[in-house]
């Protein structure tokens, strides 16, 4: 059996073996979806229903309010209109109402607009004042137009909406609600690599500076060169990596799926759809879904898996030797953490160019660069993957990041070499660098 | 006697500090060969070396006949002065994996992890995490481990440190069994006692140089001051001493005896032994007649402070 072999044995049944992988393995999933099915369990509960006086002194308004009284509703509105406006004041948050909205009475309608009042103890919600300005706005413009002689009718008939329809030059129909789920794969899976680089970078870091203060690591490198041990170690520690987030997905999927059933909340796929989807009539929402359902199958799925594990490698690899290098360096876990601030910044970074550039415009000049520097292309071209890269950006981005790895790898191992050997001091980059000349 | 690893002129340096400035020595086959020096003087640099750990600058390092290359790491054992396995590896487990990276079969390894089990009466710990064992305990282990795979060099950095004086002796008697087994080592230690009672040749690297090398018989003669300590029994005090200073110096001597005897220190130069002791019979009774051979300890102070 070859050396690195079983360096890679070693480390990878040392964190499997640990107690804390195995807890921590095993209780994730059921935090995750016990975390899921509370919150699912918190929006499905029936919302308490506020109440609100009117007191609509115009009394044109309070119709408009009576209406909207339905029992989806979380607002129930009551006409007070004919009781006195002080009295009111002082007794109704009394009793249980929410506020009043007092609509006074004025010469001229239109001096209304600034004139009405939401008088309450607690603030109101945003939403609430929102929708209440809005019924008001609606009738009063009404109102206007009436006096005006307009005809409102026409006016209505007259009124455009325009729903731009996005098609691809191949002719194939597209679907707006299709770049949310876009965004959303690649968005995962841009997540799932930084998460991954983070912990198990981490976890790398550790064995690198637990065999230095148990001093093993004199007797290991008297046997093998540095440089295999540190390969051998991040292999190792991904491969254990790979299993726990193997079964993290198979346990969280199948409680996910067991707890839908048994408590019948809704947490599958069905909450995330577009909320414009549901609106629509269910015949109509019946043929979007098919289509919707249709143009995820028409994402480049393959290049999308394919490219999440050459992407997943590559950065794994090259973070992890960061990691290694900086647990070389230092004697334990609070030294680390001045060397660890440059390493998590890119990866930051990437998450945020992702979701603010990509998602705006995936072929824009930031997206792209991002996408071919190294340290964020793992994530950034993750994410644009799903929108369609041409091939050339593809192999440009992945040559400069295995390119980059062997360079940093290279970089990594001559600091860990001389590292590994060094007790007592807390290294200063230029210490780091002088290392490297060694 | 022929030699079994030669360092040849070997320099290293860290930045601007040089660690090592053209050392070379030479251990012959079955020595035990004692690696003197103080702290910081360039030993661990040294050994480091030999065990391709890190690279010297320059220089050469034969092993067998051979130039030092990636394979030797087979032929040699060692136990670092840092001691240190994996705190939550069981015992057994951890022994193999550490045979296997020196290139011994799972099988031969068990094999031969059995013999010293067995041997140094660990049966039981197989199944044991090293976390549980004592420092000493631990200790056993590491030597286990570093002489499993049968190196034709060992190297024993401190070996003793950390082991109370009844499995220092079972170590001891490991060592010279393994001696006799046709092993070379090379012993690196500050307890000049040991070296007095195991090693047969010795070398001195004292601030980056190496001071002393050879036998350590030659050593000693090359060191000796022609001093030999006596006691006379006598009734003319006064008239011994005024003969002894005309021809000799002279120191008062301090060693244990039953009589109320004379005890002097007397450097002779280029004169005879028999000189002293004739002019000695002359005016009393000897009864203490040594020549003083210095202690590898007075030879280690003697020259670091030099």
């Amino acid at each position: 059996m070859s050396i690195i072999s079983l360096i890679i044995k070693r480390e990878f049944f040392a964190k499997v073996r640990n107690k804390s992988f195995i807890v921590m393995t095993f209780l994730s999933p059921l935090l995750f979806v016990g975390i899921a099915v509370f919150v699912g369990y918190l929006s499905s509960m029936e919302a308490d229903v506020k109440r609100v006086a009117i007191h609509d002194e115009t009394g044109l308004f309070v119709n408009e309010f009576m209406a909207q009284n339905t029992e989806d509703n979380a607002y129930k509105y009551f006409d007070f209109s004919q009781i006195d406006n002080q009295f009111l004041k002082d007794s109704i948050t009394n009793n249980g109402y929410e506020g009043i909205l007092v609509i006074p009475k004025t010469t001229d309608v239109t001096e209304l607009e600034n004139k009405i009042e939401f008088i309450s103890n607690a603030s109101p919600s945003i939403s609430f004042i929102e929708n209440a300005q809005d019924i008001i706005a609606k009738k009063l413009t009404k109102i206007n137009l009436e006096n005006a002689h307009l005809d409102t009718l026409a006016i209505k008939k007259a009124q455009a909406s325009v729903n731009i329809n996005i098609a691809k030059t191949s002719g194939e129909q597209g679907l707006k609600g299709l770049n949310e789920a876009k965004i959303a794969i690649g968005g995962a899976f841009g997540y799932l690599i930084m998460m991954f680089i983070i912990i198990y970078g981490n976890m790398v870091m550790r064995s690198v500076i637990e065999e230095k203060t148990n001093r093993i690591v004199e007797i290991i490198i008297s046997s093998v060169k540095p440089f295999q041990l540190m390969i051998g170690k991040i292999i190792g520690t991904s491969l254990a990596g790979i299993l726990q987030f193997t079964i993290w997905v198979i346990i969280g999927l199948s409680l996910l799926f067991a707890a839908s059933v048994f408590f019948g909340v809704n947490v599958g796929p069905a909450a995330s759809l577009p909320p414009t989807i549901m609106e629509n009539t269910p015949t109509e929402f019946a043929g979007t879904a098919q289509l919707f359902i249709k143009e995820l199958w028409n994402l480049p799925i393959a290049s999308i898996l394919i490219g999440f594990v050459v992407y997943f490698i590559g950065g794994y690899f090259l973070y992890s030797s960061f990691y290694a290098a900086i647990g070389a360096a230092v004697d334990n876990q609070t030294d680390s953490q001045q060397f660890l601030l440059p390493v998590i910044m890119p990866l930051m970074l990437s998450v945020y160019v992702g979701f603010f550039s990509v998602v705006n415009d995936p072929n824009s000049t930031i997206a792209v660069t991002f996408s071919m520097i190294p340290l964020t292309s793992p994530i950034v071209m993750l994410m644009r993957i799903p929108f369609g890269v041409p091939l050339w950006q593809i192999a440009v981005s992945i040559a400069l990041l295995f390119g980059t790895f062997l360079l940093v790898v290279w970089f990594a191992a001559k600091i860990y070499r001389v590292g590994i050997l060094m007790y007592g001091k807390k290294p200063s980059w230029k210490e780091l660098y002088r290392w490297l000349k060694y | 006697m022929n030699t079994l690893l030669e360092v040849n002129k070997v320099v290293k340096q860290y930045g601007n500090y040089v660690a090592l400035n053209e050392v070379s020595l030479s251990v012959p086959q079955g020595s035990i060969y004692g690696l003197l020096g103080p702290n910081g003087a360039g030993k661990t640099s040294l050994i480091r070396i030999i065990n391709q750990i890190t690279m010297p600058d320059s220089g050469q390092i034969i092993l067998d006949g051979e130039k030092l290359q990636p394979k030797h790491v087979q032929y040699i054992g060692y136990l670092p002065e840092e001691r240190g396995l994996y705190q939550s590896m069981k015992v057994g487990e951890q022994c193999l994996y550490l045979a296997q990276m020196k290139g011994l079969s799972k099988a031969e390894a068990k094999k031969q992890l059995e013999y010293w089990f067995d041997r140094l009466g660990i049966q039981g710990w197989w199944n044991k995490k090293i976390q549980e064992l004592s420092k000493g305990m631990a200790q056993k282990i590491q030597f286990v481990v570093c002489v499993l795979h049968k190196p034709k060099l060992l190297i024993f950095d401190e070996p003793f440190s950390g082991f109370d004086p009844v499995n220092a002796n079972v170590i001891k008697d490991e060592i010279l069994a393994l001696r006799d087994e046709g092993a070379t080592i090379i012993f690196s230690t500050h307890r000049m006692e040991s070296v007095e009672e195991l090693c047969d040749h010795i070398a001195l690297i004292h601030k980056s140089n190496k001071l002393i090398e050879g036998k350590l018989e030659d050593v000693k003669r090359q060191h000796k001051t022609n001093s030999f300590e006596v006691g006379v029994l006598t009734d003319n005090v006064e008239g011994l001493m005024f003969d002894i200073t005309q021809k000799f110096t002279v120191n008062p001597a301090h060693f244990k005896s039953l009589n109320k005897e004379l005890k002097l220190e007397i450097q002779i130069g280029n004169s005879l032994p028999n000189e002293l002791l004739h002019l000695l019979t002359q005016r009393g009774q000897v009864t203490h007649f040594v020549e003083k051979i210095p202690s590898v300890n007075d030879i280690f102070i003697q020259t670091v402070t030099k």
